[in-house]
């Protein structure tokens, strides 16, 4: 069984890499290369998977899990620019990609030993593109 | 894996009407999609492609690189025509929802090595919306 909660986040980006020319980093990126930034209303679905607890009738506490998305995620990147403000992204660009990989990790660890699973990461950055993030398991 | 999904937009107008029924036969399978002079809709097309996030780019696609490719070789040709006297994908197959996401397939398919020259990012899933109560999805992978 699978459930999913959502959250959203404002925050501005650029895309670029250091190594690459403005011209190669606009071929790349698009406008998204435009090197004062641009902003988003991120929207994050998380799906985690699992079956319900028999006594509770609950995969996770939904309550706890909208609080580890807003630990997690909400709070630290709402309102930031990300490149800026909000680490790995000093390093790693922050494409939907990376930020949805960003993501999953920091939401990961929070269900060992649960009996959720954290199945997917959506992330849409507008309504017209969105990436779906899942790591193998192990 | 990570999964991508771009849309896209564009209006155009068809008519359903297949050669080898009788009128009569292609009115009771088509329904209003049958009458004579065409009608039209909101297409909204999901791209969805997938691969491994490119270490150095970030990225699993090159969005932009998609944009020109689904630019060129669907909407240039798609948008705000009559699919089946404008385009000659449609002079001999109807242009059911099936149909348009099997011919937009074919074409971004023949350009996809071009553009995405190494093994990823693969062309995944086609997801045709024709209007907000009918979507269409067509999954690609070998």
């Amino acid at each position: 069984m699978f459930i999913t909660r959502r959250a959203e986040f404002s925050a501005s980006h650029v895309c670029s890499q250091s190594s690459l020319t403005a011209e190669q980093n606009r071929q790349l990126y698009g406008l998204a290369a435009n090197p004062n930034g641009h902003g988003h209303n991120y929207v994050l679905e998380v799906t985690l998977e699992g079956e319900p607890d028999p006594a509770t009738g609950m995969i996770f506490d939904l309550k706890r899990l909208k609080e580890i998305i807003q630990q997690e995620v909400v709070e630290p990147m709402d309102h930031r620019f990300l490149n800026y403000e909000v680490p790995p992204f000093d390093k790693v660009v922050p494409t939907a990609e990376n930020i949805a990989a960003e993501i999953w990790a920091r939401l990961n660890a929070h269900f060992h030993g649960s009996r959720a699973r954290l199945n997917n990461v959506r992330l849409y950055e507008t309504d017209d593109l969105y990436v779906d993030y899942a790591e193998q398991r192990q | 894996m990570t999964r991508v999904t771009r849309r896209y937009r564009f209006v155009a107008s068809h008519r359903l009407n297949a050669a080898h029924f009788s009128d009569q036969q292609n009115r009771d399978l088509y329904g209003k999609c049958n009458n004579p002079y065409g009608h039209g809709h909101d297409y909204v097309l999901d791209i969805t492609a997938s691969g491994p996030i490119d270490p150095s780019s970030g990225q699993a696609v090159s969005i932009a690189a998609l944009d020109r490719l689904v630019s060129d070789r669907v909407l240039r040709d798609f948008d705000h025509k009559y699919l089946n006297a404008d385009l000659d994908d449609f002079k001999e197959l109807v242009p059911t929802s099936e149909n348009i996401m099997r011919v937009i397939d074919g074409r971004l398919r023949a350009q996809w090595p071009a553009v995405f020259p190494g093994e990823w990012p693969r062309l995944e899933t086609i997801g045709l919306r024709e209007t907000r109560r009918n979507r269409f999805e067509l999954r690609t992978t070998e």
